[in-house]
């Protein structure tokens, strides 16, 4: 593993005068491996949960390939996702279903984890087109995974290439439905399987160049 | 100094209407605004569902103290306003706390969240929150101060500094209010008004595209729900000082839900209509329209 | 480009010729040459632009070409000049300070095909790929197919379609695959 240099340890002069070491890695982020969260302990409050999170879907606006062009005509009058208690949040922090809008590269993978493992339990995952299911036309490409679900856990794929808007709304009401029968899970299975997933990740990812969890 | 101890389940009845009140309002603007733009906009309830989930998210991280106490200053700025200023006039329940000198106390108040979302936002370390704040305050700062000259102007013009005696002046026919009677102080307000509704044009601080969402970019789950309460109590807070100050008061619940909703439609209105100011034109706006007229509405009275 | 060609001609000891169009047309020109071409067409002929710079990878011959794509706003025409290298050395002077964009371009080959620019800025950074492991992508001697396999996880169950005879297949049922 090789380090960059703004993430190496190195000495820091405050303001103050005061010289003191920081070690981004540890000092910047918190290491800690995701637990699983069980949900409410009474049942119907869990449910009662799920119920208002499949009304509210937050996605968190990050294209990933070329399946993000068909995520912007939702915004638009003539399909207007909003209409379905789906919104657009441009923080991880702030969303709850993450679309991987397409083909990701290696590079791109880095990020997407990255953004993934920022959102806060429950969050989900929709594939969206050929590429996140099984490579559709990257198949032989040198640097594009081809199977999502080694690296996230996926909830839901959408087929084709491209998908359309219709396919895509669709997609949300399935969503719905995973989410209400309590389903979704993909924070947990995420947190019981930590292992696994990283040693997928860390597998084609060769400059792993941050902690191993972003919390 | 006797207490009345009835007026704190009054107080909460109070905040519990304005809650359901702002959120079904805040819907319907955002539906009015979809309108506008040609879309059918989210559901009226959509707010309920939102904060429900929000409360109901399972993890959450802090940042340090001071970000916990960022939301809970906000919501203590909407509800503390709420609190200390007579909601409906004449009516015994609903005065809340309100005493001799509360304007001066709810001219601290509309500033008293900001402060805290800047203390929050500043520990959060998010670069974006950062600049979205300082935009925020230079902005609202600003447009503070044409709203602190009109309510100069009102203050002195009746010579009270009490909501209650404000409002009671106003009281007997349309013609009685400070609409009317002290016009230019009114449009000094409406112009500081527009600038701390944060909807367009002077919303660039919590621009979506450039600076993801501004000062709250880190905040979630329980955060961002305690944030989005404030957000339905606090503008229904403002309005209601802006119509006991202006629009003569309200002498029951259905009155003062037809002019906040008219005077928030206000906002929604011009916001439609025009694209967004960046933070230095929008302070050069306040400066050369808001401010003269705040000055000017105190030298005639 | 006739009468462009013969003035360059004088100068420099170019190749052949080759017009694609009326207003586009490729030169072979020695590596030795190059800068001083470049120069020429660009402060004396008004071919101000660097279109781009890419690579051919002529496996066969051992060779890399390199095309350096020049635009003539004024005239409305391109001129390609094609610079043969040694594919096993795979060294080129770097034109970074007469075009400040080969940089880029600069890095990218590198990267992509392994060609070594020196002296050109940043070029020892990664330009696209992250952590790459392998020989460079764009040699034709790559075995993508195989990289992929090995390197990234696959779903068993992928068929693959000759698509005229699928849509022959699935569209005319009856029909012999061939058509006839």
């Amino acid at each position: 593993m090789t380090t960059k240099p703004e993430l190496m340890k190195r000495m820091v002069k405050g303001p103050d005068g005061l010289e003191f070491e920081v070690d981004p890695l540890r000092d910047y982020y918190c290491e800690a491996p995701p637990t699983v969260m069980p949900g409410a302990y009474i049942q119907i409050v869990e449910d009662f949960f799920n119920w208002a999170r499949s009304k509210s879907l937050w996605i968190l606006g990050f294209g990933t390939g070329c399946g993000a062009i068909e995520m912007r005509p939702l915004m638009t009058p003539r399909f207007d996702a909003y209409r379905f208690g789906v919104a657009w949040r441009p923080t991880p922090r702030q969303a709850n279903l993450f679309i991987i809008s397409g083909y990701l590269s290696t590079k791109t993978l880095k990020r997407a984890i990255r953004a993934y493992e920022q959102m806060q339990n429950p969050k989900y995952v929709i594939g969206l087109g050929s590429c996140t299911i099984n490579g559709g036309m990257y198949w032989d490409s040198y640097n594009t995974i081809k199977k999502l679900d080694e690296y996230l856990p996926v909830d839901l794929y959408i087929a084709g290439c491209m998908p359309r808007p219709e396919a895509l709304l669709a997609g949300f009401e399935e969503m719905k439905k995973i989410i209400r029968t309590g389903k979704a899970e993909g924070a947990n299975q995420y947190a019981e399987n930590f292992a696994w997933y990283k040693a997928n990740q860390k597998r084609v990812i060769h400059d792993w160049d941050m902690p191993d969890y972003n919390w | 100094m006797d207490f009345d101890w009835m007026k704190i389940p009054y107080a909460f009845l109070t905040v519990f209407i304005v809650v359901n009140y702002g959120f079904l309002m805040g819907a319907l603007i955002q539906k009015i605004g979809a309108r506008a733009g040609r879309r059918h906009g989210i559901p009226i309830w959509q707010y309920y569902l939102d904060v429900i989930k929000n409360y109901g998210l399972r993890t959450s991280i802090t940042h340090g103290v001071m970000f916990y106490l960022g939301p809970v200053f906000r919501l203590s700025g909407g509800v503390g306003l709420l609190l200390f200023m007579p909601v409906i006039y004449g009516s015994y329940m609903f005065s809340n706390f309100s005493f001799a000198g509360d304007l001066i106390l709810a001219l601290y108040f509309v500033f008293f969240g900001t402060l805290g979302m800047a203390l929050g936002a500043g520990e959060s370390g998010h670069p974006h929150a950062a600049i979205g704040v300082t935009r925020g305050l230079q902005q609202v700062s600003m447009a503070e101060l044409p709203f602190a000259m009109a309510v100069f102007s009102v203050a002195l013009q009746y010579q009270t500094l009490s909501i209650t005696e404000i409002v009671a002046a106003q009281q007997g026919g349309m013609m009685n209010w400070t609409l009317f009677t002290n016009p230019i102080a009114v449009a000094a307000a409406m112009l500081a008004f527009l600038g701390s509704m944060m909807r367009p044009p002077f919303d660039v601080f919590i621009a979506p595209q450039e600076i993801p969402i501004g000062p709250p970019t880190e905040y979630h789950s329980s955060y961002l729900a305690l944030m989005q309460t404030n957000r339905a109590i606090f503008p229904v807070a403002k309005i209601v000082i802006y119509m006991n100050l202006f629009f003569g008061g309200a002498g029951s619940w259905p009155e003062l839900f037809v002019k906040v909703f008219f005077l928030y439609l206000f906002s929604a209105f011009v916001g439609v209509c025009f694209p967004r100011f960046r933070v230095e034109q929008s302070i050069r706006f306040f400066l050369v329209w808001a401010v003269p007229l705040g000055v000017l509405s105190i030298m005639v009275v | 480009m006739r009468e462009l060609y013969a003035r360059l001609k004088a100068l420099y000891p170019l190749g052949e010729l080759t017009e694609q169009r009326k207003n586009l047309a490729f030169v072979t020109v020695p590596a030795a040459h190059l800068r001083d071409t470049l120069l020429h067409l660009r402060d004396k002929e008004g071919f101000t632009h660097l279109v781009l710079l890419t690579a051919v990878d002529w496996l066969e011959e051992g060779q890399f070409q390199l095309t350096y794509l020049l635009n003539n706003r004024a005239l409305a025409c391109d001129l390609g000049l094609r610079v043969l290298i040694q594919r096993d050395t795979a060294t080129m002077e770097s034109i970074h300070d007469l075009w400040p964009t080969a940089a880029t371009y600069q890095r990218e080959l590198r990267e992509m095909f392994g060609i070594d620019f020196p002296g050109s800025p940043r070029i020892e950074e990664e330009f696209i790929l992250e952590g790459w492991n392998s020989i460079p992508p764009y040699r034709r001697d790559f075995d993508t197919l195989k990289y992929a396999q090995e390197a990234y996880a696959e779903r068993p169950g992928r068929v693959t379609h000759d698509p005229e005879t699928h849509m022959r297949l699935q569209m005319y049922p009856g029909q012999h695959p061939a058509g006839k």
